[in-house]
């Protein structure tokens, strides 16, 4: 697979979030489709979970609907610095890669600090009309630790 | 000249003897602070340290503090559970560098290469007797009368209960059982009822003191309140069943949520005006609050808590420990670890890890009250001699069958009181 259509791709997922479009977040994966927000250390240690977890679309949608209207915490914005994708392999149609991620986070105050780093490992196959979207997104972080909140997805 | 600041530094004297009201310096002074760790968090209790699942073979480690205190918690070679200061008796370095592993049979210093046994009793040091020099003389090494058994590292005692691990530095900590009381011990063995199986670790690291952040775990008012998730998906409301317990000395409580389905025609939240009541709010994947009953009771939350900060989390099938952790007066670490049984079906473990959205540094319900406890911290920032009103439910501390009070909370300082001398 072409690196081209993928730096698109994660240009963007970037620009969704970071100019606070979150409904635009969704349409970005497949109807079945797996998001999850975890750790170097729990992907190494073989464990599960993620601070955020979809397994499909609608629970993606849901994500930003409860940014939207559930949860309260202190006005912030992200603002992404994806690195070059490297296509890892192809699977079942879907190519396997791996992309760099830095977050900065731009609080209310206005603290531009380094929220977390990592790198997306993610399955990639173009839709019905060909548009290249995620069948799976992992954002591993090279962390663990969390400043106080995690409400805008990585 | 700004005589203000001098004149209003606080005196560490509790302003009224009442359980309702608790003066904010308690969250900014920093010898109140340094007289925490020494009476609270190395003084007679139980600090949880690990999980069994964490440590299950000879030799398998994990490092964690009690409050400032870095430890060691270690399987040795009788399936006991040691736990000593992670400090070398040496110089002081670390022992332990990892946040867990397996030591085989020892710990060895990186600094000097002085080594443990696995029940922490220092073992070797390097060049003890001293070098051979060219000319086949001895010189160097430790004093012929230096007793290696007196230079240990500071031995805590260790208890487990339903695989959960606690470590005292005092001998004065009664078993854990009696620490407990027979209700807590018996809402911690209903969930932890055989084996777990971890299913990730995360850290939240707190803007605030680390009481701020127990207090809202105790804090059955504001669940319902603060929590838009808790009240429109009715995952738990105050017009549902449920109660809160706390333990004789107030340190330790289990607040819970009866699922009933005769509520959904409640209007109280309605009538009241309160934020949380949004009828238009639905999920798109509801498979998120699939829940199934799997402790044999209509307990669907239940929220326990161990004096002075373990915490552990049944939420439907989500299921969690925390520790608090304290670093400094306005920092604290959150440290989540999630699990499931170890007899788990994979359905089982899909519905956990969706639920699992519900909690953690970024959970839907969890989400704020990681923000929570920065908010007061910044509030108060210049009214240390003023005081919080926790007076929801009364002035007393004892169970009760609403969770419209503030009992546990108040419950927490009795029994922070009582051991801090205040």
């Amino acid at each position: 697979m072409d690196v081209g259509p993928l730096v698109s791709l994660n240009a963007a997922y970037a620009r969704a979030i970071d100019n606070e479009q979150f409904e635009q977040w969704p349409e970005l994966f497949h109807e079945a489709c797996l998001y999850k927000v975890t750790t170097a250390e729990n992907v190494a240690h073989g464990l599960e979970a993620g601070v955020m977890y979809a397994d499909s679309r609608a629970m993606l949608r849901d994500r930003v609907s409860a940014l939207r209207k559930a949860n309260i915490y202190e006005r912030q914005r992200y603002r992404h610095i994806v690195g070059l994708p490297v296509v890892l392999g192809e699977r079942d149609g879907a190519a396997e890669v791996e992309t760099p991620f830095l977050i900065v986070r731009i609080m209310r105050g206005g603290a531009m600090d380094v929220f977390a780093t990592g790198c997306y490992r993610d399955k990639v196959r173009p839709d019905a009309v060909g548009a290249l979207r995620f069948v799976e997104r992992i954002a591993v972080c090279d962390g663990g630790r969390f400043d106080t909140l995690v409400a805008i997805p990585f | 000249m700004d005589i203000r600041h001098t004149e209003t530094i606080p005196s560490p004297i509790w302003p009224e003897d009442s359980v309702a009201r608790v003066p904010y310096w308690v969250y900014q002074d920093p010898a109140n602070y340094a007289r925490e760790l020494s009476r609270l968090f190395e003084g007679p209790t139980w600090n949880y340290v690990c999980l069994e699942a964490d440590i299950p073979n000879k030799g398998d480690f994990r490092t964690n503090v009690v409050g400032a205190l870095p430890v060691i918690v270690v399987r040795d070679a009788d399936g006991a559970i040691n736990c000593f200061e992670n400090r070398c008796a040496h110089r002081g370095a670390l022992i332990a560098l990892d946040d867990g592993g397996n030591a085989a049979n020892n710990f060895k210093c990186i600094y000097h290469a002085w080594s443990y046994d696995l029940c922490g009793n220092l073992r070797g040091i390097a060049f003890e007797r001293g070098i051979n020099g060219p000319d086949g003389v001895v010189r160097g090494g430790m004093p012929r009368d230096f007793k290696r058994e007196t230079f240990s590292p500071r031995k805590l005692r260790t208890t487990t209960l339903a695989g959960l691990v606690f470590a005292t530095l005092s001998d004065d900590t009664p078993p854990i059982e009696a620490y407990l009381g027979a209700e807590i011990l018996g809402r911690i063995r209903r969930v932890l009822n055989r084996p777990i199986k971890v299913m990730g670790r995360f850290t939240q690291a707190l803007p605030n003191n680390w009481k701020l952040y127990v207090e809202n775990v105790k804090d059955t008012y504001h669940a319902s309140l603060l929590h838009l998730f808790f009240g429109t998906f009715r995952i738990t409301r105050l017009t549902q069943g449920g109660g809160v317990l706390v333990s004789p000395d107030g340190g330790h409580h289990a607040s819970y949520t009866i699922d009933k389905a005769d509520d959904r025609q409640s209007t109280a939240y309605r009538d009241q005006g309160i934020r949380t009541e949004d009828k238009d709010y639905t999920l798109a994947d509801p498979s998120l609050l699939d829940t199934v009953k799997e402790f044999g009771d209509d307990i669907q939350l239940q929220i326990l808590s161990v004096f002075p900060g373990f915490i552990l989390q049944q939420i439907h099938n989500c299921l969690a420990v925390r520790q608090v952790v304290p670093c400094g007066t306005d920092r604290m670490e959150l440290r989540w670890t999630y699990f499931g049984f170890a007899d788990d079906p994979p359905e089982m473990t899909t519905r956990r890890l969706k639920q699992q959205n519900l909690v953690g540094p970024a959970g839907f319900v969890s989400m704020e009250d990681g923000c929570v406890g920065g908010f007061v911290q910044r509030g108060i920032a210049a009214a240390g001699d003023q005081v919080s009103v926790i007076e929801m439910g009364g002035d007393t501390t004892e169970s009760q069958a609403t969770r419209a009070t503030e009992a546990s909370v108040r419950g927490f300082w009795k029994a922070y009181r009582a051991r801090m001398g205040y």
